[in-house]
């Protein structure tokens, strides 16, 4: 490729690389993200959660050629759901149980690996996946399925600092990747279905000294506390096992929680059971408590409300407002002031049968008769909800939030809910509705709002995310195994590549040597992809 | 292999029945068992057995459970490589978990009153099962085979299967379709994604198209199977369930 021939910002990427080569990854790198596109700096991209790329090198003129550059299996069975890392040339990807590669970018060949034994009796509801890592300084840091936070050497993989989270027998795990917001490293935890009292946690970058922690459920007496019926509160979950997003204007941590336990009989926990299914706004510094605002109150249907919280500035009714968009596992898109918290609009964005409708606080109306029961209740959407723990992606050029959107139902049974430390705490479960065809898209809709602007149907429900970039594109991937490109205006399909394994990740895009490459894992292998000049 | 050092190290440490017989299956156990699998096995595998996201385990053969000690272990100690976690329970919870489990695949024990002898005879016969359905290497391809249906299915199923079809395609699902040139297709789904599909019609011949390239695609939900209800008298049918549930695979 001639000089000539590279677009300005390719030529400020290349000079972002050999300059950034030299620094550390400073938290101001993070905040500025959208200065040095040619890296992945964070687990959305940004703080604001829009994994969007501004590499406009692919763009829908030349996506059509675009190819398999290298790829990299893991030597696991276990779902590959890593976002991957990109700083300064060098990859950072995680795999299942708990592991991470160090990978140079140009040649897709390992610099060094980490490789953690993991106890026989982990307890860990939904697979031995992790999502990914963060990266500070000089160190990556990586959660793990035995509950513990790590600090490695990003040149060489030697662990600086360890630190117990949590009792992993008692129910708890790291799945996600942690947030690093200034001299912190913030990690939430999973094990929503093992009764265990969910927490969101803050530690030193440098040292692993624990700064802060916020407890997701009131104990009796504080704050919240009287939405839990009794003692129920102590095995309430409300875990935080999704990647939360970071406005330095208003120093505030956004970060959902996930569902109650038991998960599907709510009998023993009478009450609206808070922080469950809630967005928190939480001061970074501090670890308290700013705002909430809870989704779906005493949810009986499993619907997490973890999921990335897009941060986005836009107009409302003529007004510019700081928003936080939400589209949340119950089938309802959530629009809220990230100031106060305040709920602006929301409203249905698939099938859903269990709520009339939000009332002027955003609370549900709920339609009778939908909770779960022993002989079994159809309710839409399903126990995976309109959408999951995968990313939505915003464009700020296009103005629209690109969704990964689940179209299925479930019946819904209620069960025995008996207590035991360490032992799964469900209290019914789900089938599939006999007969039902099931289906997906990828919408695009406008923030503000929830009206949809356009939508590309999937065979399957999804469940992997998408990327938008600014050469006008949406990457996203099947659960039969493609990846495609989409205008992000139109939502035409301009590219796709059976990939042979059952997407279960998120896309990101970097640049090196002026070069953009799109990367996303597809059943046990991570693919990058690039368009040869 | 670190996985299997750590499990069966773990199975050390543990005290494993020496029995491959579950000791524990009274009513009463029966009855623990269900409460314990819907409180904490059902989040998965349904109330029903039948999933959720977790192996069917409404089937009468267990894959990784051959008999009752293996089924112990599966659930004692996880499978590697899958979601399925290990149960920190008590050997006795999770031997009446496994009881349970067991229940979940019975075949249907409806009675067995026709003549098999008869039965072969008018399968192979005039009710022509065989043009669609192969028995221990003899018969055709298009249905499903039946060499050891009496494992998989009872005879309740059976019966309902040969006078009402369409109450359970089993994913043999019919489609129809036409391409962009005018070419007209029937036969049976074999796969299918968002962006092709994959078809075997009627003479055992494979096809595969872009659905870009189909004008037309429309898949049926109904069986291929005709119904026998007005084909065969109530004691031929009697006669057909009893030769299909003593078909047990290639003896």
């Amino acid at each position: 490729m001639s000089i000539l021939k590279m677009t300005a910002l390719t030529l400020g990427a290349m000079l972002g690389t050999m300059l950034a080569a030299f620094g550390q990854l400073t938290p101001e790198r993070i905040a500025k993200a959208a200065a040095e596109p040619q890296n992945w700096l964070t687990y959305s991209g940004n703080y604001a959660g829009h994994r969007f790329s501004p590499l406009k090198q692919i763009n829908e003129s030349n996506v059509g050629k675009l190819k398999v550059e290298w790829s990299y299996q893991v030597n696991s069975l276990q779902r590959f759901e890593g976002t991957p890392i990109v700083v300064d040339g060098v990859m950072y990807a995680s795999e299942p149980p708990s592991n991470l590669t160090a990978i140079d970018v140009r040649t897709g060949r390992p610099i060094w690996k980490y490789r953690r034994s993991m106890p026989s009796d982990l307890r860990v509801c939904c697979g031995q996946v992790n999502r990914g890592v963060a990266v500070a300084g000089n160190l990556v840091f990586l959660g793990t399925l035995d509950a513990h936070l790590l600090a490695l050497n990003a040149k060489t993989g030697a662990i600086l600092w360890d630190v117990t989270v949590a009792n992993y027998k008692d129910g708890y795990s790291l799945t996600g990747a942690p947030l690093i917001v200034k001299d912190k490293v913030i990690t939430g935890m999973a094990g929503g279905e093992y009764g265990v009292r969910g927490f969101l946690d803050a530690y030193d970058v440098a040292t692993g000294k624990r700064a802060w922690r916020f407890w997701t459920i009131p104990l009796p007496g504080e704050p919240g506390g009287q939405t839990w019926a009794g003692e129920s509160g102590k095995t309430g979950a409300a875990a935080t096992w999704v990647t939360g997003t970071y406005d330095p204007e208003t120093n505030l941590v956004y970060w959902g929680t996930g569902n109650p336990g038991p998960d599907w009989n709510g009998d023993v926990r009478a009450g609206d059971n808070l922080y469950s299914d809630c967005i928190l706004a939480i001061d970074a510094d501090t670890g308290k408590l700013k705002w909430h605002f809870q989704f779906t109150p005493h949810d009986v249907h499993d619907w997490d409300s973890t999921a990335v919280p897009v941060l986005v500035n836009a107009n409302v009714a003529g007004q510019p407002r700081k928003l936080v968009v939400f589209p949340n596992r119950n089938a309802f898109f959530y629009v809220l002031d990230r100031v106060t918290g305040q709920f602006i609009t929301g409203k249905p964005y698939a099938k859903q049968t269990w709520a009339k409708g939000l009332d002027d606080s955003g609370r549900p109306v709920r339609v009778p008769a939908t909770s779960p029961s022993v002989d079994g209740t159809q309710v839409w959407p399903s126990v995976s909800g309109a959408s999951n723990w995968y990313s939505p992606s915003f464009s700020p050029e296009t103005g629209l939030l690109y969704v990964a959107v689940r179209e299925s139902g479930s019946q819904y049974f209620k069960g025995e809910a008996e207590y035991k430390a360490g032992e799964q705490f469900n209290g019914g479960g789900f089938r599939s509705i006999p007969g039902e065809v099931l289906w997906g898209a990828i919408r695009a809709f406008d923030p503000a709002t929830g009206n949809v602007k356009w939508e590309y149907k999937l065979f399957t429900p999804p469940w992997s995310g998408v990327l938008s970039t600014a050469g006008n594109l949406v990457f996203g991937s099947t659960a039969e195994g493609q990846i495609f490109a989409l205008s992000a205006t139109t939502g035409k399909e301009l590219w796709r590549f059976e990939a042979g394994g059952q997407a279960r990740g998120n896309p990101i895009s970097y640049a090196v040597d002026g070069k953009q490459y799109v990367a996303v894992t597809m059943g046990n292998a991570l693919y990058v992809l690039s368009v040869s000049q | 292999m670190l996985a299997w050092a750590l499990l069966f190290h773990a199975q050390i440490l543990v005290d494993v029945p020496a029995t491959a017989k579950n000791p524990h299956t009274t009513p009463a156990d029966l009855e623990l068992g269900r409460k314990i699998y819907g409180g904490r096995c059902a989040g998965c595998h349904g109330p029903l057995g039948d999933g959720g996201k977790g192996t069917n385990l409404a089937t009468p053969i267990l894959a990784r459970s051959p008999d009752d000690l293996a089924l112990w272990k599966v659930i004692r100690f996880g499978v590697p490589e899958t979601e399925m976690p290990s149960h920190n329970l008590t050997n006795k919870e999770i031997w009446q978990i496994a009881a349970h489990v067991r229940t979940l695949g019975k075949l249907d024990t409806a009675p067995v009153t026709g003549d098999s002898k008869r039965g072969e005879a008018i399968a192979k016969g005039k009710a022509g099962c065989l043009s669609c359905h192969i028995v221990r290497g003899q018969g055709g391809e298009l249905g499903p085979a039946l060499t050891d249906i009496g494992l998989r299915r009872g005879p309740g199923y059976l019966r309902r299967k040969l006078t009402d079809p369409d109450r359970d395609s089993a994913g043999f699902l019919q489609v129809h379709l036409t391409t962009n040139a005018g070419t007209a297709l029937s036969g049976i789904r074999m796969n299918e994604d968002t962006y092709s599909i994959q078809v075997r019609d009627r003479g055992n011949r494979l096809h595969s198209f872009w659905k870009a390239d189909l004008k037309e695609l429309r898949i049926e939900q109904k069986s291929l199977m005709p119904s026998y209800g007005d084909k065969l008298s109530a004691q031929e049918i009697d006669d057909v369930v009893a030769y299909l549930t003593q078909l047990r695979g290639i003896q």
